[in-house]
C-alpha cells in the first residue's frame, strides 16, 4: 500500500517534475523574460548569516511568478501560502531537494506537507559559496563571532570562483546548518513580526505552526503577514531551535524525488526536449592533449540522417537526425590524431615517475606534528610499506550528456549537473559571449559523483550546437564516457612508522603523490605523538577529478591497511590495536565498537571467512566498517558489511542509511574490481565488460546503525565510501595471509577455491 | 563490429506500445530504445551502455524482458512493448513493483531504476515466490551505481507477498 505521506510526497514530485518541465519549452524562455517584468513589487530583503543584505530585489525577479513575495533568498510564499524551498544544489540521489527543504520547514514552522520544491537557477546570488569557504578555511570550525565577517569575505571570494557545486558532502553540512536553517528561522521571525505589528499584539504572545501564525484561537496563514514582512528586517542571527525540538529532522521522511524515478516521468539532462533538436555524438582524441591530424568523413556523411560532421579541433562531432544514427556514422569516420610522447605513456612509466617524485622530488608537508625524525630514531623498531591504487572512473549510469541552443548571441544548456554556475562560465567564455546570456536549465542527473562537476560535456554540446545552427542534443557512448573520464588519481605512498617495544606507533611518515581535496584526508586521527604526512606533485597527462570522497578513498585504504599490517606486526587484534591508539576520541571509539559489536567481531566463522575492520574520518563524519569475507571460492566474496556512522545527527535517517549502503558498494565496486589503465597513452577500457561493477548477485548484506551525537553535522554522501577497501583488505589478509598493497582485488590471484 | 546498412530505405514497422498500436516510419535496424525514446517521446527507457551490459533499458516484448538497445525494432514488428510508463493500472495505480520501490525507497539518483522494475516484474511474471538465488540470477544484468542492491532485493520480496 502507498501511504498518505507517500501520496503527498508523489503529488510534491509531480510538482517539482513539472517545473523542470516547463523549462524545457521553447516559449519558457520567452517566459522567463516576461516574467522579469512582472516580479513582485518590494520584494524582500533578509540578509541572514550567509546572505549578507541588499539582494533579493535582484533575486526577486529570477524565482518568483505573478505575486509570489521573496521572503529569503532561499524561500518563498505564494498568495495560496504554498511555501516553496529554494535548493541551490542538484539532485543526483542523496535525496538533497527533501533534507534541505526540511531543513528550512523546520525552522520556518512550515507546513512540509504543502511545501514546494525549486532548484535554484545559475545565478551568482545563488552561489554555493559555503563550499568554498571550507576550501578555504579547512574544515575548522569558525567562531559565531566572526560569522558575519567570514560569510561576507567568503561571498566575494567564492562568487569569483564561480561556485555552485554539489560536492564535498557540503549540502546539509553547509548549505542546510549554514543557510536553509537559519533562512527558515529568520523567515518565521520575520513573519511573526509582521502578525505582531498587524494585529498589534506582542510579538512574545505569536507562535508559528505548519505555515500559520497564532495568537490564542486567531490564526491566519503566513501569506497574509508576507508583503509585511517583506518591508522589515531580517534578523542577522535567529535564534534556532535545539535538537531535541525538532519535529521533521531526524524522522525519515519520504524523499520527494522518488516517485518520479519509479514511473518513468523523472526528468533526467538526457530527457531534455527542445523543438527542432539533432543528435549529436562525439569521438574524443584518444590520448588526451591530442588532435586531429587526418580526418576523412565522406563515408560517414553519405550515411542515413546524418546532418553534418564537425572537426571539432581534439574531438570529432556528428550530428544527426537520432542518436543512433549518428553513432553508426561516427563509426565509419577516419580520423588520425596527432602524436606526441604521451602515447608512450603506460603504467610502469606512470608509477617509475611517481616513485621518483616521492625518493627525489619537491615534497609539500600537509601535517606535521611532534618530530617524526628523532623518534624514529628513537625506536625500537621501524615498519615500512608501500601502497598503490590505480585510476578510478565515475561510471554514472547516465553518460555524459548535455543539449544546448546557440542562436542570437544568447545560449540555453540543459544538462544534469553538480556544478550549473561553472558551466555557465566556460559555455559563456568558449563562445565568448555575455555570462548574463547563457541559460543553464538543471534536471536530474542519473548519478554524479563528482563527474558531472567538469563541465567539459556541457562544453562541447555548446560548441556543438554553435556550429550546427540548431538545438542539438549531445550524447556520449558508454565507451566515451569511460575513456573521457577525469579520474580518480592513481597514487603510490609510501609510509613508515617508529614503534614501541610493545609496537605500538610513536611515529608515523607517509609520502605520497598527489593533493586534491580536502587536505585532512591524509591525517591521523590515532594518539601517535609524531607525524608528517607529505606529497609531490607529479603530473601526467591523464585528467584528473574528484572522485566520491576524493582523497579520503585512496588515505583511508592506505592509512586503514599500514594500521592493520603494524597490529599484526605487533601480534595484536586489528580492533584492539585501533582501540588502544583511539583512547582519547571518544567519537571514534564509539564508533568502532559499535560496528565490532554489529558484526560480533571474534566469533568463529566457517572455514574460509574472515572479518577485516577499518575506521575513517571524513567530511565530519566518523564510519567503521566491518566486512566478513569468504574465500573458500578462490577470490573475495564479501558477505556482510557492518556499518557504524556518526554524522552528529542524521537528517533523514533512512536517507543517511541508504548513503552509506550506496558509499559501500561504490567503495567494494573500486575495492574489488576499479582499475582504469593507460597503454600507449590511453585508457584501456571502454564499457562495463571490462570495468566491472558491484552487481546484485556479489553485492553484500549491509546493516547501518547511526550513531547520535553532540557534535556539528557531518556529511553523508560520501563517508561511507573509504573505510570499505582497507577493511575487505584485512578480512581478506586475516583470511589468507596475503596482505594486499596494491588494489583492486581482481588482480591478484588467491588460488583455486577450495 | 557489426556492420550496418548504409543506406537502408526506412520502412514502416507496426507495433504496439503499451496497449497503443504504433507505425513507426524508421530503418527497422534502428534499436528498439531509440525508437521509444525519439520517436514516442517515451523517455523513461534508458540509454546506459548500448551493449547489453547494464540493463538500464529494459522493456518488455511480448512480456519478455529484453534489452532494448541492442534489439533492433524489427525484432518487435507485430508485437506489444511494454515501457516503464506502461506498467500502471489504466487509472493510475501503480504496479505492485512500483509501490514496493516507494515503500523501500529503493531508488537514489533513479536512472537505472526502469530497466530494474522492468526486470523485477519479469522476474515476479515468472516466478511468484522468489528466493535470494533467483533474485540474483534475475537482477545481476541490471546495474545500480548508487548500490541500491539491498533494497532491491527486500522491495522484490515485498512486491511478491503483496502481489
Amino acid at each position: 500500500m502507498v501511504t498518505r505521506a507517500e501520496k503527498k510526497a508523489a503529488k510534491k514530485a509531480r510538482r517539482a517534475n513539472e517545473s523542470f518541465g516547463r523549462k524545457w519549452t521553447r516559449r519558457s524562455f520567452i517566459g522567463a523574460g516576461a516574467v522579469a517584468g512582472l516580479a513582485a513589487s518590494g520584494a524582500l530583503v533578509v540578509g541572514i548569516a550567509i546572505r549578507p543584505g541588499d539582494r533579493t530585489d535582484e533575486l526577486a525577479d529570477l524565482v518568483t511568478e505573478g505575486a509570489e513575495q521573496l521572503v529569503t533568498t532561499w524561500v518563498k510564499i505564494a498568495p495560496d501560502n504554498t511555501v516553496t524551498a529554494i535548493i541551490p544544489h542538484g539532485e543526483m540521489g542523496q535525496g538533497i531537494h527533501t533534507a534541505l527543504s526540511a531543513m528550512l520547514a523546520e525552522e520556518m514552522e512550515a507546513d512540509w506537507d504543502a511545501m514546494e520544491i525549486m532548484e535554484a537557477p545559475a545565478e551568482k546570488e545563488f552561489a554555493n559559496f559555503e563550499l568554498g569557504r571550507e576550501f578555504f578555511f579547512g574544515q575548522s570550525n569558525i567562531p559565531n563571532a566572526l560569522f558575519d565577517t567570514v560569510n561576507g569575505l567568503m561571498l566575494t571570494a567564492a562568487k569569483s570562483m564561480d561556485l555552485q557545486i554539489t560536492g564535498g558532502s557540503t549540502s546539509v553540512r553547509f548549505t542546510g546548518v549554514g543557510a536553509m536553517m537559519t533562512a527558515g528561522a529568520a523567515a518565521r521571525e520575520l513573519l511573526l513580526e509582521a502578525a505582531s505589528k498587524q494585529w498589534d499584539v506582542p510579538i512574545s504572545e505569536l507562535r508559528a505552526e505548519k505555515s500559520y501564525i497564532y495568537h490564542g484561537a486567531r490564526k491566519a496563514p503566513f501569506a497574509e503577514f508576507a508583503e509585511v514582512a517583506a518591508t522589515l528586517k531580517p534578523n542577522l542571527r535567529p535564534e534556532l531551535k535545539k535538537r531535541s525540538e525538532y519535529k521533521l529532522l531526524g524522522q525519515s521522511l519520504p524523499r520527494v524525488d522518488i516517485p518520479s524515478k519509479v514511473d518513468g516521468t523523472a526528468i533526467f539532462g538526457i530527457d531534455a526536449q527542445v523543438e527542432g533538436m539533432k543528435y549529436g555524438t562525439v569521438m574524443a582524441a584518444p590520448v588526451h592533449g591530442q588532435s586531429v591530424a587526418k580526418l576523412n568523413t565522406s563515408d560517414a556523411k553519405s550515411m542515413p540522417g546524418v546532418v553534418d560532421i564537425f572537426n571539432m579541433g581534439d574531438y570529432v562531432a556528428v550530428v544527426a537526425d537520432g542518436y543512433w544514427q549518428a553513432k553508426q556514422a561516427l563509426d565509419y569516420v577516419e580520423v588520425e590524431w596527432t602524436s606526441a610522447e604521451t602515447d608512450n605513456v603506460n603504467e610502469e612509466t606512470i608509477f617509475a615517475q611517481y616513485a621518483k617524485a616521492i625518493e627525489t622530488g619537491k615534497k609539500t608537508v600537509l601535517h606535521k606534528s611532534g618530530n617524526v625524525g628523532k623518534a624514529m630514531e628513537s625506536a625500537a623498531s621501524l615498519f615500512e610499506a608501500e601502497y598503490r591504487v590505480p585510476y578510478l572512473a565515475h561510471a554514472c549510469m547516465e553518460p555524459m550528456n548535455a543539449t544546448a541552443w546557440v542562436r542570437d548571441g544568447k545560449c540555453d544548456i540543459w544538462a544534469g549537473t553538480q556544478n550549473p554556475l561553472g558551466t555557465r562560465m566556460v559555455t559563456a567564455k568558449t563562445l565568448e559571449i555575455d555570462p548574463e546570456n547563457v541559460t543553464v536549465h538543471t534536471a536530474f542527473m542519473g548519478g554524479g559523483f563528482g563527474r558531472r562537476a567538469t563541465p567539459d560535456y556541457t562544453n562541447q554540446a555548446a560548441q556543438v550546437a554553435a556550429k550546427a545552427g540548431v538545438p542539438v542534443k549531445l550524447i556520449w557512448s558508454r565507451e566515451e564516457t569511460t575513456q573521457q573520464d577525469h579520474y580518480r588519481p592513481s597514487v603510490l605512498g609510501r609510509f613508515r612508522a617508529g614503534l614501541d617495544a610493545e609496537g605500538l606507533p610513536t611515529s608515523w611518515e607517509s609520502t605520497f603523490v598527489h593533493k586534491m581535496d580536502p587536505p585532512e584526508a591524509s591525517a591521523i586521527f590515532y594518539d601517535i605523538p609524531n607525524v608528517k604526512a607529505q606529497y609531490a606533485e607529479s603530473p601526467t597527462h591523464v585528467r584528473l577529478g574528484p572522485w566520491r570522497s576524493v582523497d579520503h578513498t585512496q588515505h583511508g585504504y592506505f592509512t586503514e591497511s599500514f594500521i592493520d599490517e603494524l597490529a599484526v606486526n605487533a601480534d595484536m587484534d586489528g580492533y584492539e590495536f585501533r582501540r588502544k591508539l583511539l583512547k582519547s576520541k571518544p567519537r571514534h571509539l564509539k564508533v568502532l565498537d559499535t560496528a565490532a559489536k554489529m558484526a560480533g567481531w571474534g566469533k568463529n566463522l566457517p572455514a574460509g571467512q574472515a572479518q577485516g575492520i577499518s575506521i575513517t574520518e571524513s567530511f565530519m563524519t566518523i564510519v567503521a566498517e566491518v566486512v566478513t569475507v569468504d574465500m573458500s571460492g578462490g577470490g573475495p566474496r564479501v558477505l556482510h558489511v557492518a556499518c557504524a556512522a556518526d554524522a552528529g545527527m542524521a537528517i533523514n535517517p533512512d536517507g543517511f542509511k541508504a548513503q552509506m549502503e550506496s558509499g559501500i558498494i561504490y567503495g567494494l565496486t573500486a575495492a574489488l574490481y576499479g582499475e582504469i589503465t593507460i597503454a600507449d597513452g590511453a585508457v584501456e577500457q571502454s564499457n562495463f565488460h571490462d570495468y566491472s561493477m558491484v552487481r546484485m548477485d556479489d553485492a553484500p548484506k549491509i546493516d547501518v546503525e547511526i550513531i547520535s551525537s553532540d557534535a556539528s553535522i557531518g556529511g553523508a554522501g560520501e563517508p561511507g565510501t573509504p573505510p570499505i577497501a582497507p577493511a575487505v583488505a584485512n578480512a581478506v589478509f586475516k583470511a589468507t595471509g596475503k596482505r594486499i598493497r596494491q588494489l583492486p582485488l581482481s588482480r591478484h590471484d588467491f588460488g583455486a577455491a577450495t | 563490429m557489426r556492420s550496418y546498412a548504409t543506406a537502408e530505405e526506412a520502412t514502416v514497422v507496426q507495433l504496439t506500445v503499451n496497449g497503443k498500436a504504433q507505425n513507426i516510419e524508421i530503418d527497422p535496424e534502428t534499436p528498439v530504445l531509440w525508437a521509444v525514446r525519439e520517436q514516442l517521446g517515451l523517455n523513461g527507457t534508458k540509454f546506459g551502455c548500448g551493449a547489453s551490459l547494464c540493463g538500464a533499458c529494459t522493456v518488455h516484448i511480448d512480456g519478455e524482458p529484453v534489452r532494448s538497445c541492442v534489439t533492433p525494432l524489427s525484432e518487435a514488428e507485430g508485437k506489444e512493448v511494454t515501457t516503464i510508463e506502461g506498467l500502471a493500472a489504466p487509472d493510475g495505480t501503480l504496479h505492485a513493483v512500483q509501490q514496493a520501490w516507494i515503500k523501500h525507497q529503493v531508488p537514489q539518483c533513479g536512472y537505472c531504476q526502469s530497466g530494474q522494475i522492468m526486470s523485477a516484474v519479469a522476474l515476479l511474471q515468472e516466478n511468484s515466490d522468489p528466493s535470494d538465488a533467483d533474485i540474483d540470477a534475475a537482477m545481476a544484468g541490471n546495474v545500480c551505481r548508487c548500490g541500491m542492491y539491498t533494497r532491491i532485493k527486500a522491495a522484490i520480496k515485498t512486491a511478491a507477498k503483496e502481489a
